[in-house]
């Protein structure tokens, strides 16, 4: 659609403007503001410049962490996004079927993330839990609370579990979008499945993709309630995420000034990232 | 639907409800039955978890005080996103395409340590342990999604209504609320469902900023782990009743929920 150029939409952009900078801008300069100043009370505090970059970008126990993170939320997308997508493509395009299917499919997404973490936490219980409880009767040794691999491969089954759906229900909306006619040409070349998705699906999921690839980095990137109620970052620190470490620093130890330099350097990591998908895939889109 | 098609989605669903039915399994039976040994299902049924939750102030009051914000949340979200959301999709201004990308680098902070400063802020002007406080607190990652949905669907209504409108001499905000709005109907209504899971599921800002008289549900239920162990029963039965509201949002918008994001901009 053409656009007038109107600088008179501020406007109507103003509101919105003003209720995330109140929410947003002031907390950040708060968070900048710790993070350059040792801070021992309200009125014992010191200017101390980049010494808690330096400390906190040269701390083993942060790299740690930043590495898992980096693993968990690559195994993340590499699972959710395939299998979201085959999901999508599989489910029915119309009738009351399609309602029932997208009705299943929300229920995850719309429990509070600390319940997903207990429903899990029971689950996968041996003595209280049918999933525990099931591969124990198998033979299997599976003991999420004390085996560090489990506990991993438990949150990252958890987070498939969670959060596929919603890759799901933005790809079967970006099919949705495909006239019919692209299908019916399609068939006149007698173009084969494989064709058509390679051709035909996947370029027209490209705008829902990025958005379920950025949704899912970001958010798997910040996870925290869930792996924190699930297994409250143990066995030892196997399951313990970035944002959990940071909490720790910030509320445990009350280390505000290296946190709060460690966050934004976390936030800086995210940002990248982001819009290094963001151009990759608007690249891409050019061509 | 052909088998071959069926058969994973079936298990995929399986997957799915299968702690949810767990969940629920619980939830109707008593907490020797529960430690006693796996029962596929409740073999004494009993609703008397759930009447502990009915029956006690301090448990209902949590489901309240959540679906207070998030109904409150999702009011001011559209309000302010709707006509931003009209702007974005009709005009191009000075620095509208930075504006949209910093809206989207709010989801992007990571919340463990902004939670001291929110807390800070909150409590500095007075609004701490209010309802207000965690909806305003939620419309930093609601409002810039409730931009992107609502802007997809208004790109889908051509501008000829505007400029009809506007020769037939309707003013803006008449236009808007008469004409446009009941347009794009069941883009607010997605833009709600989206509103509403979010906040809804949110826990670590709603429970910085709460502590007794907005306390949410999510952080009542810790109540459950007591000095003689964790009473799973009602735990359970609480978790199932976090599920239903949600349910019942959706089941109002699924014929609209699968367009809501395949117009969207990027």
């Amino acid at each position: 659609m053409n656009k007038v150029p109107n600088n008179k939409a501020w406007w109507l952009v103003l509101p919105v403007f003003l209720l995330v900078a109140f929410s947003a801008v002031v907390p950040m300069m708060t968070v900048v503001n710790y993070s350059v100043q040792d801070i021992f009370d309200a009125s014992n505090r010191y200017f101390v410049g980049a010494d808690w970059y330096r400390q906190v970008l040269r701390d083993p126990a942060l790299h740690d962490a930043l590495l898992r993170q980096f693993i968990y939320s690559g195994c993340v997308l590499l699972i959710e996004i395939p299998l979201g997508i085959a999901i999508a493509l599989t489910m029915p395009t119309k009738g009351r079927m399609a309602s029932v299917c997208l009705i299943i499919m929300a229920i995850p997404l719309l429990i509070p993330w600390n319940v997903v973490g207990t429903i899990w936490q029971i689950f996968g219980r041996a003595d209280i839990g049918l999933l525990g409880a099931t591969l124990a009767k198998l033979g299997v040794s599976y003991n999420y609370a004390g085996d560090p691999l489990d506990a991993w491969v438990t949150v990252l089954v958890m987070d498939v579990w969670h959060w596929t759906s919603l890759v799901a229900l933005l790809c079967y909306s970006g099919l949705r979008a495909i006239p019919d006619v692209y299908y019916q040409a399609a068939r006149i070349d007698r173009a084969s499945g494989w064709a058509v998705f390679r051709h035909i699906q996947l370029p027209k999921l490209k705008s829902v993709l990025l958005i379920a690839v950025m949704l899912r980095f970001m958010d798997s990137f910040m996870i925290y309630t869930e792996p924190f109620v699930l297994t409250g970052g143990g066995p030892g620190n196997a399951t313990t995420f970035l944002s959990q470490t940071l909490t720790r620093m910030a509320v445990g130890q009350f280390d505000l000034g290296p946190a709060a330099a460690f966050s934004l350097v976390y936030f800086l990591i995210i940002l990248l990232v982001s819009w290094l998908f963001y151009t990759a895939m608007t690249h891409a889109d050019k061509e | 639907m052909t088998l071959r098609k069926a058969v994973p989605l079936l298990l995929y669903f399986f997957f799915l409800l299968v702690p949810i039915y767990w969940l629920l399994n619980m939830s109707f039976k008593s907490n020797t039955e529960i430690l006693g040994g796996l029962t596929l299902w409740p073999q004494a049924f009993t609703f008397d978890n759930y009447r502990v939750i009915f029956t006690d102030p301090s448990w209902y009051s949590g489901y309240l005080n959540s679906l207070y914000y998030v109904c409150l949340n999702t009011v001011i979200s559209l309000a302010v996103a709707l006509p931003a959301a009209y702007a974005f999709s009709r005009y191009r201004f000075l620095g509208d395409r930075h504006l949209f990308f910093w809206l989207l680098t709010n989801r992007m902070a990571p919340p463990a340590v902004f939670l001291l400063p929110f807390f800070q802020l909150y409590s500095s002007i007075g609004l701490f342990d209010t309802h207000i406080a965690v909806a305003l607190a939620h419309c930093l990652f609601n409002v810039p999604l409730a931009v992107w949905i609502l802007e997809g669907f208004m790109s889908g209504v051509p501008k000829e209504i505007d400029e009809t409108a506007y020769i037939d001499g309707y003013s803006f905000p008449r236009f808007f609320v008469k004409i446009f709005l009941p347009l794009i109907g069941s883009g607010i209504g997605v833009t709600a469902f989206f509103c509403f899971m979010f906040s809804w599921v949110e826990l670590l800002l709603a429970r910085t900023l709460t502590s007794v008289s907005a306390k949410p549900i999510a952080a009542v239920m810790t109540r459950t782990v007591s000095a003689s162990g964790i009473d799973w029963g009602v735990l359970a039965a609480a978790g199932v009743l976090t599920i239903l509201p949600g349910m019942l949002v959706i089941w109002f918008v699924r014929n609209h929920v699968a367009k809501g994001f395949a117009l969207g901009r990027v």
